[in-house]
């Protein structure tokens, strides 16, 4: 994604955060203005008309619904896939950056090895062997993204050690524990908010390709790419609208991810070296 | 292995994925003396990519041991309710399931180096024959594919470039930033509703047609879908990506002085802009085989194109080791090697990138 958030045409503004507040707001209220939702197979595959505004899938289920439904599931899964990367990105970045010497240069050859891996064959890997357990799928993410960050956070840190109140704190006496937790890590959770956020779109994207794979959640638990897979089926019979309504909401939400990224980082310019 | 790039003489050259800060003269590095540097890298880099494929091995059989899964389940399917006690023990000894990982390891390392890459359980076939007649699905596929987005980006990166701000250049950076948040999934359907279902101009599953035998024109015929949808996926961070370089090097003084010496159109493009612009992207290729793989598994499964992807989901559900060590091990090699390759040439190409291995 690195080249279409840099190259995000958009001005200083807003509306990214505005469109981003808008998808959560509807992620949960739908579902709970819904509320207990049955099957009706005798209104299976339904167009979208004035009973269901987005027609129904195979099921009977409403599809906005359940198109609500599957968006907060990958949102959640994202936001804590993302959780998880940052934090353990975070660690190993603080950790080799702080110790230095021929800790910091293994660590980081083996960042580069990790981020050789082909991210989802790992995942697929991963969460063919645990079907259907979220804990995989957030585990086959996690451990597959965090390079980027850890990347991220040990270059913003040796940069910020070059700084001169970290030299005078240095030479006030101040121990090495204690100019990391003042001075080193407060300066790096910028960095690591905008990679946790630069991180969320490519993690809805690994969840519902899992998903769609069928590999990744199961039907009654249903994510966007449970629902993309789902409709495979039903497009053969015409039924467009099974396809349209969670790919819009997936697309939706992958690009306001992209532009409240593009924001976060002209807010924050990343130092040397790529996020991905 | 990534990118480690080491900045000559500039302070904050990033990565040259993006290549977006000023152009530098080059300094005094010859056409040999890249070559040997390129020659080092691809050493170095070989040395550290093979015990890291032999660790990513070990890894596999290690993460596939700690799976909650019976593999003796998958083997027998349905039957395995109906099996009684002593059949499955005679089955685990049959299939040797109750080894530990090492040494499942060990044997297929064994296997591997007298050319033996074991019994695919879920294929019913020797893991070598479903490579062998898998590969040149997958590899034609994707081959075709990445030649025609590369040949589509270049050709409209550089107009876009060149003309920044005109109405091509808008299209296509639009388009592109809007195509790069689509999944290679939606693609794919999206596709199949179209072209497959309501104009059903084309067939949208296998590589022929059912109980047909594989004709080429058959294979060509089939193989339209995924590879355009696999293309279409692959177009929009390549021309982004070239468009910048070629928007920055536009914007360098080696090309205004170009310019106000009259070389324009072609020439200019040719040898002004291409070579600090076009080459370095297209040396960058290699370090994206991570996704080209990726997508290619989504596409191949979509279309049911019997490439190596389908096998692979298949076999990772039902612990096929065998197949699924060949499958990742593969395309870990694959991956590594490419980024070796690609950085090598970059190297080779740009004297302003200089790297450690």
């Amino acid at each position: 994604m690195s080249a279409s958030t840099a190259m995000f045409p958009l001005r200083m503004s807003r509306w990214p955060w505005l469109l981003l507040g808008a998808i959560i707001v509807a992620a949960v209220i739908i579902p709970l203005l819904a509320g207990e939702q049955i099957a009706d197979f005798g209104a299976a595959l339904q167009p979208p008309g004035a009973g269901h505004l987005a027609g129904t899938d195979h099921s009977g289920y409403d599809l906005l619904v359940r198109t609500a439904e599957g968006l907060r599931v990958s949102l959640l899964i994202a936001v804590v896939c993302a959780l998880a990367a940052t934090a353990l990105g975070l660690a190993i970045g603080v950790g080799a950056a702080l110790v230095g010497g021929w800790v910091d240069a293994v660590v980081m050859r083996l960042v580069d090895g990790f981020n050789a891996l082909p991210h989802l064959v790992v995942g697929i890997v991963i969460a063919a062997m645990w079907r259907g357990a979220p804990l995989a799928i957030v585990a086959s993410i996690a451990l597959t993204h965090w390079p980027a960050v850890a990347r991220v956070v040990r270059a913003e840190l040796l940069a910020v050690a070059e700084a001169g109140w970290v030299e005078t704190a240095q030479l006030a006496g101040a121990s090495r524990g204690f100019i990391a937790r003042r001075h080193l890590i407060p300066a790096v959770t910028g960095q690591a908010l905008v990679a946790m956020i630069v991180l969320l779109p490519h993690a809805v994207w690994h969840e519902s390709t899992l998903s769609f794979l069928g590999v990744g959640l199961s039907p009654d638990r249903a994510s966007l790419g449970t629902l993309l897979s789902e409709a495979r089926g039903d497009i053969l019979s015409g039924a467009w609208w099974t396809l349209a309504v969670p790919a819009a909401a997936l697309i939706a939400t992958a690009l306001t991810f992209a532009a409240v990224g593009t924001l976060a980082r002209r807010r924050h310019q990343p130092p040397v070296g790529r996020v991905w | 292995m990534g990118a480690v790039v080491e900045p000559r003489r500039v302070d904050a050259l990033s990565a040259p994925a993006t290549l977006d800060r000023p152009a530098v003269e080059s300094v005094g590095w010859t056409p040999r003396s890249r070559g040997r540097a390129a020659a080092r890298l691809l050493a170095v880099r070989t040395a550290v990519a093979v015990p890291l494929t032999v660790a990513i091995s070990a890894a596999m059989f290690a993460v596939a041991s700690l799976s909650p899964f019976d593999p003796l389940a998958a083997y027998l399917g349905a039957n395995y309710q109906f099996a009684t006690e002593s059949q499955r023990a005679a089955m685990r000894v049959a299939y040797d399931t109750e080894m530990p990982w090492y040494q499942a390891w060990w044997q297929w390392i064994g296997g591997l180096l007298h050319g033996d890459l074991g019994w695919s359980s879920t294929q019913s076939q020797p893991v070598s024959t479903v490579l062998a007649e898998r590969m040149p699905f997958t590899l034609g596929l994707s081959g075709a594919a990445l030649l025609t987005a590369t040949v589509v980006a270049l050709l409209l990166g550089c107009l876009a470039g060149m003309r920044r701000g005109g109405v091509l250049d808008r299209v296509c950076t639009g388009l592109s930033v809007a195509l790069a948040a689509v999944p290679p999934f939606v693609v794919s359907l999206v596709l199949v509703i179209v072209v497959a279902v309501s104009l059903r101009w084309l067939p949208v599953s296998g590589a022929a047609a059912p109980g047909a035998d594989y004709t080429p024109a058959g294979v060509v015929q089939h193989a339209i879908l995924p590879w355009l949808a696999l293309s279409v996926s692959m177009v929009p961070w390549l021309l982004l990506t070239t468009r910048a370089a070629v928007v920055e090097s536009v914007d360098s003084d080696a090309v205004r002085g170009a310019r106000s010496r009259g070389v324009h159109g072609w020439a200019l493009l040719r040898g002004h802009i291409a070579p600090v612009s076009v080459l370095p992207t297209l040396a960058l290729l290699g370090t994206r085989l991570p996704e080209l793989i990726g997508g290619a598994a989504i596409v191949e499964t979509v279309f049911g194109w019997p490439g190596m992807a389908a096998v692979l989901v298949e076999s990772a559900a039902a612990l096929d080791f065998p197949l699924l060590a060949a499958l990742t091990v593969g395309a870990a090699a694959a991956v590594l090697a490419g980024s070796a390759l690609s950085d090598a040439a970059a190297v080779a190409i740009d004297p302003r990138i200089a790297m450690v291995a």
